[in-house]
């Protein structure tokens, strides 16, 4: 059952994500206005630990639970880059939340996230719809 | 998956995707871990000046990871609210997919692996994100 290690992937993220306040809209707006380290806290601490990790799994060429080597795709950019990002950050700045954190948000007891996520559903539901006509 | 409208990109085969629910359910389990076994006594102290702040757009309530004064069910009856927890939860689904990744995938994942591409995103969903809890959340919650 491989699929019981992601779903402890997830447990360790989600409880993460709760204990340092990255679910918390109080905690976003307080990043959006400089006015606390916290959040910025967060990233210093992940980012590097997470270039650490790709270093490891490289060097020691660390394969998947399915056995594959692992593949980092390079991003090619494209203007979806430029138009999605803007897009998420005005959501971002509202709402205060990222996919991740909805289901975080959901799982700690807050029933309205549920209209959050389905809302974020229907953006990426849409988004599919649309992505023919969209510029890339 | 079972949406209508025979869209190529939410065609594939959902049993190779099977473990994004397996994360899923586990990021509901930490929250529940997170927010209700493993819930502090005594919250972090959000920075006085947010707090004043969003005192002056009508926000009362500092409890929690949600101010309940915009997102509960008994508050979202306003224009203003639904638009920021329905308008803004769109977006959020929206520009995630446009863009190819949120806050951990760019953010974190992209940044760390050097690609530029993500570094973009990255500025740009930041200076969006300030000027909107800056200026347009303000004037949603104050008119």
């Amino acid at each position: 059952m491989k699929n019981i290690i992601y779903l402890l992937a997830g447990i360790i993220f989600g409880t993460t994500l709760f204990k340092a306040d990255a679910v918390s809209w109080f905690r976003m707006q307080e990043m959006f206005r400089f006015q606390g380290f916290q959040m910025y806290g967060i990233f210093m601490t992940a980012i590097p630990t997470a270039a650490i990790s790709v270093f490891l799994i490289r060097r020691f060429k660390v394969k998947t639970i399915e056995g594959e080597p692992v593949h980092i795709p390079t991003k090619k950019f494209n203007m979806g880059y430029v138009f999605g990002a803007i897009i998420f950050g005005i959501g971002w700045g509202l709402t205060g939340a990222c996919p991740g954190p909805i289901y975080v948000q959901i799982g700690s007891g807050i029933s309205i996230a549920i209209l959050i996520l389905i809302s974020a559903l229907a953006g990426t539901w849409v988004y599919s719809y649309l992505k023919p006509k969209l510029p890339h | 998956m079972c949406f209508p409208a025979n869209i190529p990109f939410l065609k594939y085969n959902w049993k190779d995707q099977l473990w994004n629910l397996f994360f899923a359910a586990g990021l509901l389990i930490g929250g529940f871990i997170g927010g209700v076994l493993l819930k502090p006594e005594t919250p972090m102290p959000l920075s006085s000046k947010t707090v004043g702040e969003l005192r002056s757009y009508g926000i009362s309530d500092m409890q929690g990871i949600l101010p309940a004064d915009i997102f509960s069910w008994s508050q979202l009856l306003t224009w203003q609210h639904l638009l920021i927890v329905v308008g803004g939860g769109f977006l959020v689904g929206f520009g995630t997919r446009y863009s190819g990744g949120c806050t951990s995938g760019h953010g974190i994942f992209g940044l760390s692996t050097f690609q530029w591409p993500s570094l973009v995103a990255v500025i740009l969903f930041f200076i969006s994100g300030i000027l909107t809890a800056n200026f347009l959340l303000p004037l949603l919650l104050q008119s």
